[in-house]
């Protein structure tokens, strides 16, 4: 059943899927390569571990708790609103790749997802969520 | 039975390019730092390195064999799995960019045509963000399993400098894709060799402005490589590393540099493209290699560029990194998407 219903689909989609097989052979290739390398790194070197070598390095002073702790909002705020605006620039792409057919009526339209980008983007900087020093 | 029925000759031939393109985009990282040091050592007065072979040329072999042959450390408060899969992927990321970008344009081997690219697909532009945006992850991961407190530091300047500086780059592309009117950076190429069209770079020089120094933002170097700032986070989020995988982020950032001197060769100056030259008269060969040449000569313009502003721009404050990338780059890659659109809308219904 479900070989056959892929032969069926495969007239349609094999020359369209056929051309992202290089990519998939350059990834495996890649993570081959670089999964050797660590690999054979790791048998090649010299293995003398003593637990002062396996500590953490803080410049020689003396280690205060370890990195799992809170760190600053700031780094999770760029991260959400990175996502927000990241998507709506993501609508801009087919948009731009069918943007001569589309003509004025295009524009009209994408100057008024643009003004709704600048109001998002007004107010983060109103709520001064971009400012780094308080 | 079709799907069964395989391309060997095809295959074999993807397989043998993606060997060049991986091993020549490693050796062009090895030689970038040689060129880095010599570069660096040109703008201070000094001599560089000058010891192993002539030149020093031997230099970046006799580094990696070092590296290799180093002991590996791995912390013992450290994630183990993570802290081995931090620089993996930085460097997995690195080498699968350069699927998409066109060499050249095709050579004909007994009557067979290949093309210079591993993949020509209509999303190439998107793929290149996909690849780049995965090495935001080797970093991050890297420095949060360190369980170091400077790694993680590192990392998270890293992190959120390098997806910032993403909005502007790729708001300032669409003003490019309006021109191109496709993704596929095959066709990119073949638009602006057509005669009567310029390089992409007359039609959209603020553009590229905006692109370059995003660029520089995502490879992370001089003056925006704040994850590695060493007066404030020593060595940074590669700060428990040793051996290869020390090797791999460094090596990683080089190979980035390369790749991102293609795409900007590709997008903005013609690509294979020599000027002033039609490629048709020549035999497809010639033609061919021609284009490897006049790509790799753009490539290592752009890469003594990065050189020449590390050694030239002092390192941004974080702040005023934020603000550049966010509250100046964004609306002008905004305005110049608008301006782009209005000016070759205005001249088609002239």
């Amino acid at each position: 059943m479900l070989s056959s219903h892929i032969m069926a689909a495969a007239p349609v989609a094999a020359q369209h899927a056929s051309s992202y097989l290089p990519i998939a052979l350059q990834i495996v290739f890649a993570i081959g390569f670089v999964a050797l390398m660590i690999f054979v790194s790791a048998l090649l070197g010299p293995k003398r571990k003593t637990n002062d070598k396996l500590a953490n390095f803080t410049s020689g002073i003396t280690t205060h708790g370890n990195a799992r702790q809170p760190m600053a909002i700031k780094y999770f705020l760029i991260a959400i609103l990175f996502v927000l605006f990241d998507v709506e620039v993501i609508f801009f792409y087919p948009y731009a790749v069918n943007f001569k057919s589309l003509s004025w009526t295009g524009f009209y339209e994408i100057l008024l997802f643009v003004g709704l980008f600048l109001i998002g983007f007004v107010y983060i900087i109103k709520k001064r969520a971009l400012k780094w020093e308080d | 039975m079709t799907l069964l029925a395989f391309d060997w000759a095809l295959f074999i031939e993807k397989l043998v390019l993606i060997a060049v393109v991986i091993f020549g985009s490693l050796g062009i990282a090895l030689y970038s730092t040689w060129a880095e040091r010599k570069v660096a050592a040109f703008m201070q007065d000094r001599i560089g390195p000058n010891r192993a072979g002539p030149l020093g040329l031997l230099q970046p072999f006799a580094d990696g064999a070092k590296l290799i042959f180093k002991e590996e450390i791995i912390p013992n408060s450290a994630n183990k799995w993570l802290f081995i899969l931090g620089p993996g992927m930085a460097m997995t990321a690195a080498l699968i960019t350069s699927a998409v970008i066109p060499w050249s344009s095709h050579l004909e081997i007994a009557g067979r045509i290949m093309p210079l690219q591993v993949a020509d697909v209509n999303i190439g532009i998107l793929y290149i963000f996909g690849a780049v945006s995965l090495g935001v992850y080797g970093i991050m991961i890297g420095g949060w399993a360190s369980n170091n407190k400077f790694s993680l530091l590192a990392a998270l300047r890293g992190a959120s400098q390098a997806i910032s500086y993403e909005l502007a780059m790729g708001i300032a592309l669409i003003a490019l894709l309006m021109l191109t009117g496709t993704l596929s950076l095959k066709e990119i190429v073949e638009q602006q060799m057509a005669p009567g069209h310029y390089w992409n770079i007359v039609y959209q020089p603020l553009g590229f402005l905006i692109f370059i120094v995003c660029i520089f933002a995502e490879c992370n170097r001089t003056p925006f490589d704040l994850s590695e700032a060493e007066n404030e986070l020593n060595m940074g989020y590669h700060q428990e590393y040793s051996s290869m995988k020390l090797g791999f982020y460094l090596f990683a950032e080089y190979v980035n540099m390369f790749v991102a001197s293609a795409v900007m060769a590709t997008l903005y100056f013609g690509g294979y493209d020599v000027p002033f030259l039609n490629e048709s008269l020549l035999s497809p060969n010639v033609a061919a290699l021609v284009g490897i040449i006049a790509l790799m000569v753009k490539i290592v313009i752009f890469i003594f560029i990065f050189m020449w502003v590390r050694w030239t721009i002092p390192r941004f404050r974080y702040d005023q990194l934020m603000e550049l990338g966010w509250k100046k780059l964004l609306p002008l890659a905004l305005a110049n998407m608008l301006i782009t659109a209005i000016v070759i809308l205005w001249l088609q219904h002239k």
